[in-house]
């Protein structure tokens, strides 16, 4: 069998298992949210993976997307009435229609894209928790979706949106696409020399991204309930988001996820009862990382085997 | 009519003082390409020197600006030292450094709330003189007027030390280029290490006014200071100390009109001048082309 073949066996069996491991876990381990949470940091992390792993651009704003799925779906089915599920697939697409007005971002380089993105998500929040607009976004007062409420249902959604983002992950590690994306990550004038249409590579890797991050706003949104504008633009998670991504390694599939495993698990015994000493352990964490270990965990393997999944 | 007056000369004071709050970032960029996400978190120790001067030693706060200048000093050889050059040789050192710096900033924050606590903290206006003073008959408090007086005069330090000294010919030779810099002999390392200190010192001296400009302070503020300071550097154009002065002014006017005029859209302020402009001249207002992808 051809390598690639290979490879993309291996990638495939692992997202079964741990899909599977995820439908099975609520059986004999009853934290459900737990279990909830890591679910929707593996799929945050994946997504922004698509972004920053395979064209190295940081998005700083990812957020943005995720509250803006969150809201979209819940204003959906609040407002106009429409079902859950297509409320949430349109909370991805409006995600995503955000993301093409931000299109422009991707013109910015470097640290300029991350800040411009960080903004653009600032405003956003800013516009929706605006007062002013309480008839239609509540404003600051959050969002109450109890009339749909369903905790099995809504747990099954996100496991359905982590197996799709480990698709798109898999996908571009394994395809002509994801290559193209990686060369012009590495050098776009070469990549464009070399036939391809690095405008829009970068835009279509753009767009998948913020359309998983608005999906897994959307089943959030679903799976709490009740939430407040500032729970689902708490920069915090794109921070999660962007420091599992890193500890684990970038444009790998299963760096994300062990990052997230990591971490995730880490902030649950120390984080929540103790902030501070949390802020402090990450912010050491990430310093290291830079300093010593720049691509992740992943890149220990990397020296034994040369194929990481 | 009054309240444009208002807006327009509270707008220029400020506007002073957000020049001195970015000039810190703006130097440390153009030096060294690399993004001090921590230096909000600067300014929020520089706030906290100034308070514990106030109330622990019941000094002029004003006198912390010395005694943290040296402080500051002190921590930017430090921290040039501890991870420029090693990040410097890496294979994307301005993204990398932002994330080091962010972590940096996460470290200070959690650390000054061992220090401090999550509380509050406030010093009263009137520690900077009392009363106000009538420009264009609108009444302005006294305290704002002493804090622009003394961004101005910060800022006119930093545009003597760039300008009309050795070292700081040195420093802009490095911004055009280090390598040539370094070929014709100058210390790039050593240059850029104090233009760390000046940066850092510059966010503690912007932060010892921070407590009369913005009001109560607490370890929280670094992050929303860093956003504002990068929306005022980008508007004077990233890499070029002295425009910052312009995005400082633009932003404080922007920001005084909104909040007299829209009152509860002011938080909008900063990220959209900061999209706008990105979009619109990426380069900031005086910049040359460099950022494009």
């Amino acid at each position: 069998m051809r390598k690639k073949n290979i490879r993309l066996i291996i990638g495939i069996i692992l997202i079964l298992v741990m899909t599977a491991l995820f439908a099975l876990l609520p059986k004999i381990y009853n934290n459900n949210f737990l279990l909830f949470n890591i679910m929707l940091y593996i799929a945050l992390a994946e997504g922004l993976n698509l972004i920053y792993g395979f064209t190295g651009y940081l998005p700083f704003g990812y957020v943005g997307f995720f509250g803006i799925g969150a809201y979209s779906a819940s204003l959906l089915i609040l407002l106009l009435h429409v079902g859950v599920v297509p409320a949430i697939l349109l909370g991805g697409v409006a995600a995503s229609i955000v993301g093409i007005i931000l299109t422009p971002l991707l013109r910015l380089s470097g640290a300029y894209f991350a800040i411009a993105n960080l903004a653009a998500s600032q405003a956003i929040y800013y516009i929706i928790s605006n007062p002013h607009l309480e008839n239609i976004t509540q404003g600051p007062y959050g969002i109450m979706l109890s009339s749909v409420y369903d905790a099995t249902a809504s747990y099954n959604a996100m496991l359905i949106v982590m197996f799709f983002a480990f698709m798109l992950v898999l996908f571009f590690r394994q395809s002509r696409f994801g290559l193209s994306l990686m060369a012009i990550r590495e050098d776009s004038i070469t990549a464009s020399v070399a036939g391809v249409n690095v405008v829009l590579a970068r835009t279509i890797a753009w767009l998948l991204s913020a359309f998983v991050a608005g999906l897994c706003g959307g089943v959030f949104a679903w799976y709490t309930s009740v939430f407040y504008p500032e729970t689902v633009f708490s920069l915090n998670i794109s921070i999660f988001a962007i420091v599992f991504v890193l500890f684990g390694g970038a444009a790998t599939l299963i760096g994300p996820l062990i990052g997230t495993v990591i971490l995730y698990g880490m902030y649950n015994f120390i984080g929540i009862s103790t902030p501070q000493y949390f802020q402090l352990i990450y912010g050491l964490l990430i310093v290291m990382l830079i300093m010593f270990l720049p691509n992740g965990v992943v890149s220990l393997f990397k020296k034994v085997k040369d194929y990481v999944p | 009519m009054e309240l444009f007056f208002y807006a327009l000369i509270s707008g220029i004071l400020y506007g002073i003082f957000f020049a001195l709050v970015g000039i810190g970032l703006n130097l440390i960029f153009g030096v060294m390409r690399m993004v001090n996400l921590a230096h909000g978190d600067f300014i929020m120790l520089g706030a906290f020197g100034a308070w514990l001067a106030y109330s622990k030693l019941n000094m002029n706060p004003l006198l912390a600006i010395p005694i943290e200048i040296f402080i500051f000093m002190i921590i930017g050889f430090g921290v040039y030292y501890a991870f420029v050059p090693r990040l410097s040789k890496s294979r994307d050192p301005e993204m990398l450094s932002f994330i080091l710096f962010f972590g940096i900033a996460q470290i200070i924050e959690a650390l000054a709330i061992f220090a401090f606590g999550n509380n509050q903290k406030s010093i009263p206006f009137s520690t900077l003189g009392k009363g106000s003073i009538s420009i264009l008959s609108q009444s302005i408090p006294f305290s704002w007027v002493v804090s622009a007086a003394i961004s101005l005069l910060m800022i006119g330090f930093v545009y003597y030390y760039l300008y009309f000294t050795r070292t700081g010919y040195a420093t802009r030779a490095i911004m055009s280029s280090p390598e040539e810099a370094s070929s014709v002999g100058i210390d790039v390392s050593k240059i850029s290490a104090f233009a760390m200190g000046i940066g850092l010192s510059l966010a503690a001296i912007a932060g010892v006014l921070a407590p009369f400009m913005i009001g109560s302070i607490d370890p929280s503020i670094g992050a929303s200071l860093t956003t504002t300071s990068f929306a005022i550097v980008v508007i004077g154009s990233l890499g070029k100390p002295i425009g910052t002065i312009l995005g400082g002014i633009i932003y404080g006017l922007a920001m005084m009109f909104m909040q007299t005029y829209l009152a509860s859209w002011t938080n909008l302020v900063p990220y959209v001048i900061l999209i706008l402009i990105l979009l619109v001249k990426p380069s900031g207002l005086l910049g040359k082309k460099v950022r494009n992808a």
